[in-house]
C-alpha cells in the first residue's frame, strides 16, 4: 500500500495495533479540513504491526495523551518533504484533563470546575492513579 | 505555607520533631499556653464528628488561640450548593488555619490548592486522615517506647479504614516493621495500599482471615470498626459488622506488653471488659491526639 508524501506535517509512528482510531477520536481529526492517511496493522520489525497516522498539517498536539494511549509513539515532524524532528513519546508523569475519575467518592465527581490529574504510580505497569483519590485510571 | 494532607507529606525527621514537641506539651503545659494566642482555627467539618472536631478546637484553645466553624455540611453553604474551592477561599480570609473533614475523597487536596492559609485534612471519606495517624504514632511511641522493630496486626476493615492505610503508610518507613492484616475476605486491604507500602518494600507480612492465630505474635493490635457509612448496600454492612469482636478471652494467648488501638468511635469491635486491661490503650490514645494536633497546628502556624 502507498500513501503519497507530505509536504509539510506530520507522522505519528509506532502506534500499538489497534490504537490509531483511538489516537484520531482523542485528537479530534476528523475535525480537519486537510489530508489525513490513518493505516492500521502495517508490518513493523519493531513491533510485528503497528498503526500509523499521516496528517497534511503540523498541529499543536497534547503529546501527554498520546503518549497514555500508546507509549513509545514516535512523532515525525515534516517541513518541505524532510523530516526535520523526531519526537520519542513516553508515559507522561501526569495527566491533566484527559481522564476521568470514576471513583463516586472523589471530589472530582461533585466539584466544579476542577481539573483532573493523574499521575504515573507504576512506570512498568503504566499505572496512573487520581490525584486526589488514588483510584487506579 | 505548608498543609497536611497525607501523612507522607511530613518526613520521618518531622514526624519524630511532632512527637518531640507533643511530648514537651505533656510535661510542661504551662509553657504553651499562649503560644497561639489571637489565632483562629476553622474547623470545617462536612461530614459528622464528635472527637476529632473537639479534639482540633479543645487543641487550639489549649495554645491560647480561638476556633470558629461548622460541624455538619447542612448549617453550611455548602448545602445551597457551594464548592469546597469557594468555602475554602472565603473562610481562608477570616482564618489562619483550617482543619477541614469531608466525605468525598481529596476535597482537602482541592481546598489546599485554593486556599491561603495551611490546610490540615481531618478525614477524606475512606481515603486519609493524617491527624489520627500522627495520634498512633505518638501513642506507639510512648507505649513502646520506639517505632521500630514491631509486629502490628490491623484487625476488620482494612478496605474502607483509612486510619488503616493511613498508619501503614507511616510505619512502612520504620525499620524492622511486620504487619499482620486480619480480616473478612471483602474488606481485605486495597491491592495498591499493599503493593505500594508492604510488597514494594520488602516488608514482612501476613494475611488472615483469623484473630486467634494472629494474636500471640502482635506487638500492636489495631482494631477498627466496620465503618455504615462507606457501604453502599446496608444488607453488606449487617453481614460483615460483627466480623471480629475482641473479647478479655480472645487476649490470653496476648503478650503481656501488646498495646491495643482503636481510632474510635467503636460500636461493639471491643468488649467493654477489655477497658480495664492495662493493654487497652485507646483511650489514651484519643487524648495523644489532642496534644499531637497542638504541636502540628505550632508547627503549620510556624509558631516557634
Amino acid at each position: 500500500m502507498r500513501v503519497d508524501s507530505m509536504k509539510d506535517g506530520m507522522v505519528i509512528d509506532h502506534i500499538a495495533c489497534g490504537k490509531a482510531m483511538d489516537i484520531y477520536s482523542m485528537l479530534s481529526l476528523d475535525k480537519l479540513d486537510c489530508a489525513i492517511a490513518l493505516l492500521q496493522s502495517v508490518p513493523s520489525k519493531k513491533m510485528g504491526k503497528k498503526d500509523i497516522i499521516k496528517i497534511d498539517r503540523i498541529l499543536d498536539i497534547n503529546f501527554d495523551a498520546l503518549g497514555f494511549i500508546s507509549p513509545n509513539i514516535t512523532i515525525d515532524i515534516v517541513r518541505g518533504g524532510e523530516v526535520v524532528e523526531k519526537k520519542h513519546i513516553e508515559l507522561p508523569e501526569k495527566l491533566t484533563d484527559i481522564l476521568v475519575c470514576k471513583n463516586p467518592r472523589c471530589i472530582t465527581s461533585v466539584e466544579q470546575d476542577i481539573h483532573h490529574v493523574f499521575r504515573l504510580t507504576n512506570k512498568e505497569k503504566g499505572i496512573y492513579r487520581c490525584i486526589y483519590c488514588d483510584t487506579k485510571a | 505555607m505548608r498543609s497536611l494532607i497525607d501523612i507522607l507529606d511530613l518526613s520521618v525527621q518531622e514526624i519524630e520533631e511532632l512527637i518531640s514537641v507533643s511530648e514537651d506539651i505533656i510535661a510542661n503545659p504551662e509553657k504553651y499556653r499562649e503560644k497561639c494566642r489571637y489565632k483562629k482555627l476553622a474547623t470545617l467539618f462536612f461530614e459528622p464528628s464528635t472527637r476529632t472536631r473537639l479534639s482540633f478546637e479543645a487543641a487550639m484553645m489549649e495554645l491560647g488561640g480561638n476556633v470558629l466553624g461548622f460541624s455538619d455540611a447542612n448549617s453550611s453553604s455548602s448545602s445551597k450548593g457551594e464548592s469546597v474551592s469557594d468555602t475554602v477561599t472565603v473562610v481562608s480570609g477570616y482564618a489562619d488555619i483550617i482543619a477541614m473533614r469531608h466525605p468525598k475523597e481529596g476535597a482537602p487536596l482541592v481546598a489546599s490548592m485554593k486556599s491561603s492559609v495551611p490546610i490540615i485534612n481531618a478525614g477524606d471519606g475512606g481515603h486519609n486522615h493524617p491527624t489520627q495517624t500522627l495520634a498512633d504514632l505518638l501513642t506507639i511511641k510512648r507505649e513502646k517506647g520506639t517505632l521500630e522493630n514491631l509486629t502490628i496486626g490491623f484487625c476488620g476493615d482494612l478496605k474502607f479504614g483509612r486510619t488503616v492505610h493511613s498508619l501503614i503508610a507511616a510505619m512502612s518507613r520504620y525499620k524492622g516493621i511486620k504487619f499482620v492484616l486480619i480480616s473478612p475476605e471483602e474488606l481485605k486491604l486495597p491491592s495498591y495500599v499493599k503493593e505500594t507500602y508492604i510488597k514494594n518494600k520488602g516488608i514482612e507480612y501476613e494475611q488472615t482471615t483469623s484473630l486467634d492465630d494472629a494474636m500471640d505474635k502482635l506487638d500492636v493490635l489495631y482494631m477498627t470498626r466496620v465503618q455504615k457509612e462507606r457501604f453502599f448496600n446496608e444488607e453488606d454492612y449487617l453481614r460483615l459488622k460483627d466480623s471480629y469482636i475482641l473479647t478479655p478471652e480472645k487476649l490470653v494467648p496476648a503478650k503481656e506488653d501488646l498495646i491495643i488501638l482503636h481510632p474510635l468511635p467503636r460500636v461493639n469491635e471491643i468488649s467493654t471488659a477489655v477497658d480495664n486491661d492495662k493493654r487497652a490503650a485507646y483511650f489514651r490514645q484519643a487524648r495523644n491526639a489532642k496534644y499531637i494536633r497542638m504541636a502540628l497546628i505550632l508547627k503549620l502556624l510556624e509558631v516557634d
